[in-house]
């Protein structure tokens, strides 16, 4: 019993990193309608920089992550200015596409700036079991994973603050119900999209250095994205507490299914089990975990 | 001057339909057809079969497969890679199994087998669509490289799990196994690619092809002057899994000989070939080749121009390739969104108005 | 160049002309709380143009959803040339002859006008895959056959020149009329009209309007069809059926539709008492 909730705690941790690179591709594709496929470069583009500028200069990793984010706005300026202006109104399929080339490119761009070897991230973040856990209540849990999930509950705390009582946030979630009305009440489209592409940036590397921390900044970082698709379908590609929940749900999921269910098919069903699960849950429910009940119209 | 449709008169709806309805474009395709088929075997060497020709033959047929799927059927699939290791896998097991069958016919059956699949797989389409469908077919990845990589019986409980192909023959000339001849193995792939070519070209033109692209445009009307959701998408992932496992195999049995399903079929393999479909032009056969053209010679370019021509370190090399495809892509989406097929399709539309502008 | 196609070319169904074709009794349509059609009968004869008019929101387009097998209604039967009948699928009801076209033009859009019309064929094709592959001989042959009848709807729609033209760059007027072409080549026996004239202008509201008339007389088929202009509707149908907030309010002949006091205070508008 203790080794099964042992078990489901750490799919939650898991799950919360999903959860935070779903949250990412949800804000994009509720803004813009793009399905970005470069979140998960994002990621690692994000942590290699933070690593990459506290290795060549020497500084604080608060200085550190205040630069970095200065890259990912101006990334996502870059972004909406050379990629996305050129674009406009183009099939979801070929924005998408675009976006496979930008995680190309980040990747190319990643490793040629900073190398592509193993770099190990510590900022001091505190590592090893919780001992109040084991003592308490005999459970072995990293303590890593619970910081990253204050960090993720912070943070898409503020978020939800930003999107319900700012001016920009009302601007966002205007834009997201109809881009044609925002536009027409004067909300300016390329200001919106360069903002969440820079929210979607810093939340990237959020999740960077969460991830950074526990495995290292290595080029594998990217393919958690790819973990982060199953938890978009599960969710819905635009609901936020979607993402949240979607994460938890694969991430327990699939923890739980490696150690039950994979002895008996030869195990490293962490792979595709995610997958599944969410293509089961879809077949039943095809809006989804948060969707309405899509009603077709002709 | 030469181009022209002008005095051309069509009497028949079947002169109408045909293909190349103009005789300029019969005469330069059958010229074309001439020379890869009788020309180019005679000057055939091992570096070019195997660094430009069987590649560009072999994905070919597999951009050709998953264009019906996106570009005709509008159904995303990011599975390429999966089916193709259907189709490597399917041939292996045949080949070690049916020793005596014909290397030709197990390159079929190793299609057939992968459209069994790909219709278990395009089964969620009915219910779920656009990306959430693209997600699901990640599934569909994922699981058959694990299932091939898992399972002993698929490589044949072979210690390093590699899978390599036994020598085999048609009209007395060896095909596959380190002993084929280049010509031999252009040859093979090329009737393959040409046939193939040739089929999906009717189908797509036809009541299949008709109701694929209703279903792409506007699937609700679709259903409404009669074609059936299920079975016309079914159909595509059938159609499309058949061409896509026809590649696998030929990939594995003429190309590579070896394979390793994590190295050779992973996620990149199907992103490659949807940039193929997508930058060559959904929705068009020629599309499918002249994106697979671009996109094999492209990397070899790069990397000649940058090893040979720049002295970069392999390493380097590496990255920035990696770093300029990506530019390329955008750049190329942002330019011609359509892809190469309607590039040369606004350029004939010139030749043919030519000297004036319209 | 109107080519006159022979009535009796189109498909019978044992159903004799003035008897009715088609009756919906007692249907109730909900989505969730929402209640879009409340207890709705009528019926349509075969042979007449039926209107059904209403203002907007009353569950006239919800109507047409019920009739090809769109939505399923919670309650009330349909009954299909005298036959009570299930639920159906709609590419089902396509294939028991009921052809459609769409409030808002529903195209596609990536095909040319001669595929979208030859779409509409694909019901009535019947080789199988090994022949399409070959495109040779009988399945040449069958595409050559229907590509006669498609011509033949062409030449009656006067739509000659735009064959090859991709129908997303076709003006909005035309788009319409390949629409009807592409349920006509299905040579439907009951033909759902929505809105064929909103966003039309005059000239080519008179067009559609003799187009309507033609496909009635000259082909036999019944018609259905929803419309907000009062003049054509009082010209062209037979009957009218007014809905109004999901129900029914009135039914019969335009002159005594138009004279009812409940549709006139709907509909047409409570006049004004000076």
């Amino acid at each position: 019993m203790l080794f099964f909730i042992e078990t489901v705690l750490s799919g939650l941790m898991a799950g919360v990193m999903y959860s935070l690179v779903a949250l990412g591709f949800v804000l994009i594709f509720k803004a813009s309608g793009i399905f970005n496929f470069a979140q998960g470069v994002f990621c690692l583009f994000a942590a290699l920089t933070f690593v990459g500028i506290m290795e060549k200069t020497g500084v604080p990793w608060p200085v550190s992550f205040v630069l970095t984010v200065g890259v990912m706005i101006a990334l996502a300026w870059a972004i909406e200015r050379f990629l996305l202006s050129h674009l406009v109104n183009q099939e979801p399929i070929i924005l998408f596409m675009a976006t496979i080339g930008l995680a190309y490119f980040l990747e190319g761009l990643g490793d040629l700036m900073w190398g592509s070897d193993v770099k190990p991230l510590d900022i001091g973040l505190p590592s090893g079991a919780s001992d109040w856990m084991l003592d308490t209540f005999d459970i072995y849990v990293e303590k890593l994973e619970v910081v990253a999930a204050v960090v993720a509950a912070a943070l898409v705390t503020g978020l939800a603050v930003f999107f319900q009582k700012t001016r920009i946030g009302r601007a966002l979630r205007a834009v997201a119900d109809d881009h044609q009305a925002a536009l027409s009440v004067g909300i300016s489209l390329r200001t919106i999209w360069v903002i969440v592409w820079s929210v979607a940036g810093i939340v990237a590397l959020v999740a960077g250095i969460m991830w950074g921390a526990k495995s290292g900044v290595q080029f594998s970082l990217s393919l958690i994205a790819l973990k982060a698709l199953p938890v978009l379908i599960l969710g819905g590609f635009t609901s936020i507490p979607g993402a949240i929940v979607g994460g938890l749900i694969i991430g327990v999921g699939e923890k739980v299914a490696e150690i039950y269910l994979g002895p008996f098919v030869g195990g490293a069903i962490e792979n595709w089990f995610a997958y599944m699960l969410a293509l089961a849950f879809l077949l039943v429910r095809p809006q989804g975990l948060f969707g309405e009940r899509i009603i077709e119209r002709v | 001057m030469l181009y022209r449709e002008a005095g051309q008169f069509k009497t028949t709806y079947d002169a109408d339909q045909a293909i190349f309805p103009i005789a300029q474009d019969r005469w330069a395709v059958i010229a074309f057809a001439a020379i890869a088929f009788l020309v180019v075997p005679f000057f055939v060497n091992d570096y070019w079969t195997n660094a430009v020709l069987l590649p560009l033959l072999i994905y070919g047929l597999a951009a050709l497969g998953l264009n019906i799927l996106v570009g005709y059927c509008g159904q995303i699939s990011l599975g390429t890679g999966g089916f193709m290791a259907v189709g490597a896998f399917a041939s292996y097991k045949l080949m070690t199994s049916f020793p005596e069958l014909n290397i030709a016919i197990v390159v079929l059956l190793s299609g057939g087998a992968t459209a069994l699949v790909g219709v278990m797989f395009g089964l969620p389409s009915l219910r779920i669509k656009g990306f959430y469908l693209a997600v699901a077919t990640l599934a569909a990845q994922f699981f058959l490289v694990w299932l091939f990589n898992k399972f002993g019986w698929f490589y044949n409980y072979s210690a390093t799990g590699q899978i390599s192909v036994p020598e085999r023959t048609i009209f007395g000339l060896v095909v596959t196994g380190p002993t084929a001849a280049p010509w031999v193995k252009y040859l093979f792939c090329l009737s393959f690619l040409a046939l193939f070519g040739l089929i999906a070209k009717n189908v797509v033109r036809g009541r299949i092809g008709r109701n694929w692209m209703a279903i792409r445009d506007m699937d609700i009307a679709a259903e409404l002057i009669g074609v059936r959701p299920l079975q016309t998408k079914l159909s595509a992932f059938a159609f499309s899994s058949f061409y896509v496992g026809m590649a696998g195999s030929l990939l594995f049995t003429v190309y590579l000989g070896a394979v390793e399903v994590t190295e050779v079929f992973g996620i990149n393999v199907s992103f490659l070939v949807l940039f193929m479909v997508i930058i060559g032009g959904l929705g068009s056969i020629l599309g499918s080749f002249l994106g697979a053209t671009f996109l094999v010679l492209m990397p070899i370019f790069l990397k000649n121009f940058m090893v040979d021509g720049l002295g970069l370190l392999p390493v380097l090399a590496k990255h920035v390739e990696i770093l300029l495809m990506g530019l390329l892509i955008m750049g190329f989406l942002i330019v011609e969104p359509h892809g190469l097929a309607r590039m040369w399709q606004i350029l004939k539309e010139k030749f043919r108005l030519w000297p004036f502008p319209y | 160049m109107n080519a006159f196609v022979e009535p009796a070319t189109m498909p019978g169904s044992g159903v004799a002309k003035g008897e009715v074709l088609l009756s919906v009794a007692n249907v109730s349509l909900a989505f969730g709380g929402v209640k879009a059609i409340t207890n709705i009968s009528f019926d349509i004869r075969k042979g007449e143009i039926r209107a059904i008019i209403g203002p907007n929101g009353a569950g006239k387009t919800s109507m047409l959803n019920v009739i090809n097998g769109f939505y399923h209604p919670q309650e009330g039967t349909i009954t299909w040339r005298g036959k009570a009948r299930r639920k159906m699928k709609p590419y089902e009801a396509a294939s028991h002859g009921i052809a459609r076209t769409f409030q808002n033009v529903a195209l596609f859009k990536g095909m040319t006008t001669l595929d979208n019309i030859m779409t509409g064929r694909g019901l009535s094709m019947k080789k199988n895959f090994l022949w399409q592959c070959l495109h040779w001989g009988p399945a040449l042959k069958e595409e050559i056959d229907h590509r006669h009848r498609v011509e033949e709807i062409i030449d009656f729609l006067e739509i000659q020149a735009i064959r090859k033209t991709p129908v997303g760059r076709l003006p909005y007027g035309l788009q319409k009329r390949v629409e009807l072409a592409r349920a006509l080549a299905m040579e439907p026996e009951l033909l759902l009209l929505d809105e064929p004239m909103a966003g039309m202008n005059l000239e080519e509201k008179e067009d559609m309007s003799r187009f309507i008339l033609d496909v009635n007389q000259q082909f036999g088929t019944t018609i259905a069809l929803i419309e907000h202009d009062m003049g054509v509707v009082m010209d062209l149908s037979d009957r009218v059926v007014v809905l109004d907030y999901g129900r029914k309010i009135a039914d019969g002949m335009p002159e005594d539709v138009q004279k009812n006091q409940d549709v006139i205070d709907a509909y047409l508008g409570v006049p004004h008492e000076e």
